[in-house]
């Protein structure tokens, strides 16, 4: 990999509810790409990803070891404070959830929470953030409306802007697309084709066929562990371990 | 089965009309208007103006409300954003027991403890002297009543709040405190809503609890020291009294109408609030 690592997991593991969920797992997320993390239902790539951003904290019973360095800090170092990792990385869910505000509010939520609170420079960050998600010229006229009238799909690019709007480093994306029509899933890929220009971005999806087109690294977890890691077309072309080739034709899942 | 669900349901419509039915002496004699804005009670002088009872009941309910919701919006948030699963379990069914508590033991504690306490600790502050019985004492006693009712259903609401919601805030960098405060609350405002219009109505209608703290003067209160004089304790004391003076017993039917009328007003309105919560959880 040409790429310094912008995340770089070590040796980690998590238990929930004394079950081993995540294998001691090794990885390094390229900067500035799209990574996949692909596996069939229940291995643990979504506790992956959420222990990104450490929104595992927030699971009953959870037992958390090893470390996770974003920019080379251990985020799991006990002197680490949370909201700043977080704030580090946007998170789109697998449902849009959009703040219970109008459109600007949820955009401005994040700016706000964080200390800004000059009306122009608010006005500016959200209509940027907007244009970046390609909602601007469809919201533009009812920006005080409640968030929760748009589309789902309209949701979702919301809930991006509201993500970007912290400046944040890396975006997470778990099967940010399931709830979505194929045309606001298309919006929403080809979002985060343009946005690795400026993010590093992980995304979990079920979706071969998705991460195909927007990612340039795929990770491949299975039970718990991490089976292959490569480049995209590698992976899906031409594993080198067999689970992956099973997964890869379908007959895992 | 049918017939005795519709038995039972007709039943609203048939106490309502059978108090209206009963005051209508006394609506004959005296308009709707006076009868809800004189203050003068001398009902052996054939004068009968509610308006003391009415501004007793709302000084108790308004007490009762100001005190209960706080504590009880900061009790369910607690249980359930901040509780070990353990305390939750230890917590929540002491919370339910209050409101087994048969309300006439509400009462005796709020004479032995609640009244005195008002008469030497708390009165001395800012008046010269009040016995404790006041609206005061009746509010603190109906403010541990509604406050199980309270915190019941402002927890459902919290907990059908998905986890998903409060990620999304987390992920953006907000500390807890700033998700509860900014998403959580207003996610949960229309359920606070509705749970306090019906302890509203909760509150309107306890009797007994109240009556034995309030003091009972047939006068507007003015202070929270004052004594006030409900619309329930006013029934629950003299009916079945004084029952020689004309037009007492239809007089305490209109009144029993009238917190009919205020119950039913404020149950109506809660439902439509619970009712719009739920559609707006479910689209």
């Amino acid at each position: 990999m040409t790429n310094t690592p912008h995340i770089s997991v070590q040796d980690f593991n998590v238990y929930i509810e004394n079950q081993h969920i995540l294998k001691n797992i090794n990885i390094n997320i390229p900067n500035k790409s799209v990574t996949s993390i692909i596996g069939p239902s229940g291995c643990g790539k979504t506790t992956l990803l959420k222990s990104f951003n450490r929104l595992l904290d927030n699971t009953a019973n959870v037992k958390i070891d090893g470390k996770v360095l974003v920019d080379g800090e251990n985020i799991y170092d006990p002197n680490v404070e949370v909201t700043h990792i977080r704030k580090k990385m946007g998170l789109l869910s697998q449902r849009p959830y959009p703040l219970p505000m109008s459109i600007y509010d949820n955009v401005a939520y994040g700016p706000r929470i964080h200390g800004i609170r000059n009306k122009s420079e608010l006005d500016e960050l959200v209509e940027l953030q907007l244009k970046a998600t390609g909602l601007w010229n469809e919201v533009k006229d009812r920006l005080n409306a409640s968030a929760t009238r748009l589309s789902i799909g309209q949701q979702q690019r919301l809930c991006l802007a509201r993500g970007l709007a912290v400046e944040p480093e890396i975006i997470l994306g778990d099967e940010s697309t399931s709830a979505l029509d194929p045309v606001s899933t298309h919006i929403i890929e080809d979002l985060f084709i343009n946005l690795k220009q400026k993010y590093t971005i992980v995304l979990v999806t079920h979706i071969l066929r998705q991460a195909r087109r927007v990612s340039d690294y795929i990770i491949f977890v299975y039970m718990g562990k991490i089976i292959e890691f490569g480049p995209t077309e590698e992976v899906l072309l031409n594993p080198k371990e067999e689970l992956t080739r099973e997964y890869v034709k379908g007959f895992i899942s | 089965m049918l017939v005795f669900t519709l038995a039972s349901v007709s039943l609203v419509f048939v106490i309502g009309i059978g108090l209206y039915y009963r005051s209508i002496p006394i609506l004959n004699k005296l308009s709707w208007f006076d009868l809800l804005t004189k203050s003068a009670w001398k009902p052996m002088k054939g004068l009968f103006g509610f308006y003391p009872f009415i501004m007793g009941t709302l000084w108790v309910t308004a007490i009762a409300i100001i005190i209960a919701l706080p504590l009880s919006i900061f009790t369910s948030l607690y249980l359930v954003e901040y509780a070990h699963a353990k305390i939750k379990r230890v917590l929540i069914p002491f919370v339910n027991l209050l409101s087994g508590i048969p309300p006439v033991i509400y009462g005796v504690w709020g004479v032995l403890f609640i009244v005195p306490l008002i008469q030497e600790h708390i009165a001395p502050h800012f008046i010269e002297f009040s016995t404790g019985y006041s609206v005061l004492a009746g509010g603190i006693v109906l403010a541990v009543m509604i406050f199980p009712l309270i915190v019941s259903i402002i927890t459902e609401v919290l907990t059908t709040i998905p986890q998903d919601l409060k990620d999304a805030s987390l992920s953006i960098g907000a500390t807890k405190w700033e998700t509860i405060k900014k998403v959580i609350i207003r996610k949960a405002t229309p359920g606070i809503i509705a749970a306090t219009v019906l302890a509203i109505s909760r509150a309107f209608g306890e009797t007994i609890a109240v009556l034995m703290v309030c003091g009972n003067n047939a006068v507007v209160p003015h202070s929270v020291f004052d004594t006030g004089y409900p619309l329930p304790a006013l029934i629950a004391n003299n009916y079945g009294e004084m029952m020689s003076i004309p037009l007492y017993d239809s007089a305490l039917m209109f009144a029993a109408l009238l917190l009919f009328i205020i119950i039913l007003l404020f149950n109506i309105i809660s439902r439509v609030i619970l009712a719009r919560l739920e559609r707006n959880l479910t689209t």
